[in-house]
């Protein structure tokens, strides 16, 4: 696939530790490597799916990328009007700039709104906070982002507590969208909510992006929403990315023996379906002591010597669509067309 | 069916909340059987009662429910003679008469490993308890052994260790596991899983659903399964029953809810969950509205006010359920043609 | 037209939160306990001042009616040299009373602070005020009495004040450090770091609102806390100056036995006065504490 889309986002080695200390001196003995060398390109406009299991780091990594984590190391690159500027390295203002430019809707809306506060106050902070001096100008952005989620202006004097979990989760999207970022990071945006509701503001969240051309990065552990919402998914696995495929090409063709076991567990509501289920053995090792080489390797059905020892590299395994995997099984193959590629640039 | 199908039969469940001097009913007539071996799911979304009606079955609510029924009668099978017990009638919830069929009859798991295990006693202890409890002869060592075997049967490694384990040391599917050695200690018949997987991974949520599978098939014990994914349904259940505000609005086999779903609701959950493979620009239908506030609600079907079909006489007044085909029934005035259940006319039609 | 839009969003407002407060002050007025306790506490204080203004008669000894009981023109008798109790008892509670509240808030003004600093920070920031707050602890209020009425040879109102907050202050910064430290972590939390607010305006216009209630009820026994002290302190002759009363140094004078047996009014009717005033701000507090945490469920 041609990819003439533009880069918003460029994430190269990116690494998010966190130090394990002891004693009363705070020695540090390890650490917690939530983000483990990531490297990843979010093209403009799309939804780019990040999926895994707890664990994994697909949460440090998105906070990480909104610096409310501080990076270990790596860069994080992100287009300023064609220019490219990393964001670990940002001063104190140029991170408050950056804050216009990309904002996150958290997972649990009960506590996403401060519960001593009405709606009207927690959203007029965000716009005073950058400057918005004119009130009428403030009431009619908020007016304006209300409507966006189909709710009515009124309910702004009215405290959280007032709200059922779905509107909450629309009030922390319009929130977010107030100081009109051109990227939304959404940390489990609807895990917390029921099942009908859920539907309902996955739906808003597409009108939503198609009307302000966002890009989203949609995080979360459910399989089947990711691929409702995303162009892309991202599979992670222990702080590393294990696969990237587009929506589609993901669920026909996984590669990866990881995601085709999480494809293969997420319960299907359809009771012809008859395939076999391969129930994965043994569970996630902890973030601390990974295991050496291929962190899925002591749950991997097809796992070789070489898996022990080598961690694999994400490589490009079908060039027509940009599917890649990091995984021994296809690392012959993807060897030969990296080869091929060389060559047939040399020529 | 007689009393050695049928190990659960509930009968115009009804609980009522008293609040701030204000009374709500939360459960309203609540009526269904579990049959003997199989596995019952109970859908529904936050605010139904699938909790509610679980927890007035097992007596575990406080002094401000009041829990009434026609029937709620718990059928024990030993050595081929059957036990009646009826519960609506018991008046201690937490006497001995109870106490005896918790454990040893009937038990439950709950949702949330994390806080379903006290912290501060080690993991065997906590299995133990129950065992000693219902066993006044048994020593601690072999009360111990039995742990030993359940951790193994349950899949818990290195059970030798983890039996003098602390709750935190574990992760959340091995807590899961341990919290249904709990209730399965005492070798119950009948086993209620509130959610018991939501707080967990896909991958571990397979495991643990697998290992409740085996428990059903291979040691012939009744499941009660309360959830809010159809997945989950499609999967484990033999028997569906759908509850919406308090209220049952659909009960049949797995065919009969999923591929002749007939109740509004049940069709738009049913049609709002995003399943894998999806075609393209295929969108999820949503139930347009929210759940109502218990306490506002008027007379009529409680769907009315979110179901496309809703007409006057949806309004006026409660609904009866319809009897559509042997084991399926439906509270929905689109069915009124068909035998409504508990006349005369639905019998004749089941035994037809 | 937007103008006309926003009063009337305003003036909802004003309806709304009229009618929260409303429902609160009901709920406080069903609180038999609680309502006595603010009674009692808005009479005594107000005697008190009102004593204090119309200038009572608290100070000139009268040898003539010495340990004179309780009759028409003394109604709560007199002390030892003869002054009239009533006027000394109601002079008295406004020191009293004035020491209490103003020592409570000061201290939870310091603990709050230093509470928010030290929770919200943590690491090294955190590490450095709580061992302070240990050494502080460590220290006996009374040892630090003495000291400083032996460096300054002066038994004055203020110093004894600079004591009760240096050593008040921990538990309430205690109870502050450990909310902020469970609330940082709250999604709304970092909902404003991740639009950019500051670090200070997230402190104390975030999660200090959501701490308040308990800040509250804690101030309000501490009030008490510090009245009772005041009078273990004056009972033990390190308290304020004969000269100022205050309910704990009229206390002062039973000290002999003579007085205890003899002349019971010198030590039963401020004796009373503390605890009434004691017993009322803790129905109070209590009655508080089940207003406010209902409306933060």
């Amino acid at each position: 696939m041609s990819e003439n889309k533009e880069i918003i986002f460029k994430v190269q080695n990116l690494r998010t530790w966190f130090p394990i200390t002891k004693g009363a001196f705070k020695k540090v003995v390890g650490h917690v490597k939530a983000v483990d060398d990531v490297s990843l390109e979010v093209y403009k406009g799309e939804t780019l799916g990040i999926v895994g299991e707890s664990g994994c780091g697909k949460s440090t990594f998105g906070k990480t990328l909104m610096m409310l984590e501080r990076a270990t190391g790596g860069q994080v690159l992100f287009n300023y009007d064609g220019e490219f500027r990393d964001i670990t390295k940002f001063n104190k203002d140029e991170m408050f700039d950056f804050r216009k430019k990309v904002q996150m809707v958290f997972q649990d809306p009960y506590s996403a709104l401060n519960p001593q506060k009405k709606i009207y106050t927690s959203f007029e902070e965000p716009l005073v906070v950058h400057g918005m001096k004119d009130q009428a100008q403030r009431e009619a952005r908020m007016q304006e982002v209300l409507k966006m989620v189909n709710i009515q202006p009124d309910y702004l004097m009215r405290y959280p507590h007032e709200f059922s979990g779905g509107q909450r989760q629309r009030l922390c999207i319009a929130r977010a969208l107030e100081v009109m970022p051109e990227v939304l990071i959404c940390d489990e945006p609807v895990s917390a909510l029921d099942v009908s509701i859920q539907a309902q503001v996955l739906n808003l969240m597409k009108d939503i992006q198609k009307e302000l051309n966002l890009t989203y990065l949609f995080i979360a552990h459910d399989l089947s929403v990711v691929q409702y919402m995303s162009d892309r998914i991202v599979v992670m696995y222990l702080g590393k990315i294990v696969e990237v495929a587009d929506s589609r090409a993901l669920y026909d063709e996984p590669l990866h023996p990881y995601t085709r076991a999480l494809l293969s567990a997420i319960p299907v509501p359809d009771i012809h379906n008859t395939k076999k289920r391969q129930v994965l053995e043994g569970e996630v090792p902890s973030p601390i002591h990974k295991p050496s080489g291929c962190a899925f390797h002591n749950r991997c059905p097809h796992c070789m010597e070489i898996c022990k020892q080598v961690d694999p590299t994400l490589a490009v395994q079908n060039p027509e669509n940009g599917h890649m995997v990091a995984c021994h099984l296809y690392a012959e193959q993807q060897k030969k067309l990296q080869e091929e590629q060389a060559a047939a640039s040399q020529a | 069916m007689d009393n050695k199908e049928i190990i659960l039969d509930v009968e115009n469940l009804n609980t009522t909340f008293i609040s701030d001097r204000k009374k709500i009913r939360i459960v309203k007539n609540v009526s269904f059987q579990l049959k003997r071996g199989t596995a019952l799911a109970v859908v529904g979304e936050s605010g139904c009662g699938k909790s509610v009606t679980m927890n007035s079955i097992m007596r575990f609510l406080g002094k401000n429910a009041i829990v009434e029924a026609d029937k709620i009668q718990y059928n024990a099978l030993r050595d081929g003679k059957v036990t009646e017990y009826r519960l609506e009638n018991i008046e201690k919830p937490h006497g001995p008469e109870m106490r005896a069929l918790r454990g040893p009859e009937m038990s439950m798991v709950f949702q949330d490993p994390m806080s379903s295990l006290n912290p501060v006693y080690k993991v065997g202890d906590q299995v133990a308890e129950g065992l000693l409890q219902h066993n006044k002869g048994m020593t601690k060592a072999q009360a111990r052994e039995k742990v030993l075997e359940m951790f193994r049967k349950l899949g818990i490694p290195d059970p030798e260790e983890r039996i003098d384990c602390y709750p935190h040391q574990f992760s959340g599917g091995m807590k899961q596991r341990v919290v249904i050695a709990i209730a399965m200690i005492c070798n119950p018949e009948l086993i209620i899983c509130d959610e018991p997987t939501t707080a967990l991974d896909v991958t571990i949520q397979a495991q643990i659903m697998e290992l409740l599978k085996e428990m059903q098939l291979k040691d012939g014990k009744s499941i009660i399964l309360i959830t809010h994914n159809m997945g989950l349904v499609a999967e484990m259940a033999d028997e569906v029953c759908v509850m919406y505000m308090g209220r049952v609005v659909e009960f049949g086999s797995l065919e009969d809810v999923f591929d002749h779903t007939s109740h509004p609701y049940t069709q738009a959950l049913l049609r709002s969950v995003p399943v894998l493979g999806l075609a393209d620009g295929q969108k999820l239908e949503t139930i347009p509205g929210a759940t109502p506030n218990p306490a506002d609600l008027k007379g009529g079907c409680e769907f009315a006010d979110r179901c496309p079909y809703a007409t006057d006489a949806c309004r006026e007044k409660d609904i009866p359920m319809f009897q559509l085909s042997p084991g399926h029934r439906v509270r929905c005035l689109r069915y009124s043609e068909y035998p409504v259940v508990g006349s005369g006319e639905a019998e004749v039609a089941e035994v037809q | 037209m937007s103008e006309t839009k926003t009063l009337s969003i305003k003036e909802q407002n004003k309806s709304a939160a009229s009618s929260l407060m409303k429902k609160n002050i009901r709920k406080f007025l069903r609180n038999k306990l609680a309502v006595f306790g603010l009674v009692v506490i808005v009479i005594m204080t107000v005697a008190c001042v009102a004593g204090m203004i119309l200038g009572v008669d608290y100070s000139t000894p009268n040898p003539t009616i010495m340990r004179a009981a309780p009759d028409a023109a003394h109604i709560f008798g007199t002390d030892t040299i003869g002054r009239d109790l009533f006027a000394r008892v109601l002079y008295g509670g406004c020191y009293s009373i004035f020491i209490g509240v103003f020592c409570a808030v000061l201290s939870s003004v310091v603990g709050a602070i230093l509470g928010a600093i030290a929770g919200y920070f943590g690491r090294w920031v955190d590490t450095v005020i709580v061992r302070i707050s240990e050494i502080f602890l460590a220290f006996p209020q009374l040892v630090l009495v003495m000291m400083l009425v032996a460096i300054l040879n002066k038994r004055s109102m203020g110093n004894m004040l600079f004591v009760f907050v240096v050593t008040g202050w921990m538990t309430t910064f205690r109870m502050v450090r450990n909310e902020f430290m469970s609330l940082k972590g709250e999604t709304y939390v970092k909902v404003c770091e991740a639009f950019g607010m500051s670090r200070a305006n997230v402190m104390f216009k975030q999660i200090l609102p959501n701490v308040m209630t308990p800040i509250i009820v804690s101030t309000t026994t501490n009030v008490a806390y510090f009245i009772l002290q005041e009078a273990a302190l004056s009972f033990i002759g390190l308290g304020v100056a004969d000269s100022t009363p205050t309910w704990g140094n009229i206390l002062n004078a039973a000290k002999s036995i003579q007085v205890v047996q003899n002349q019971w009014w010198i030590w039963v009717f401020p004796g009373l006065a503390i605890s009434l005033f004691v017993l009322a701000i803790n129905f109070f507090g209590d009655g508080l504490r089940d207003v406010l945490d209902a409306k933060q469920q």
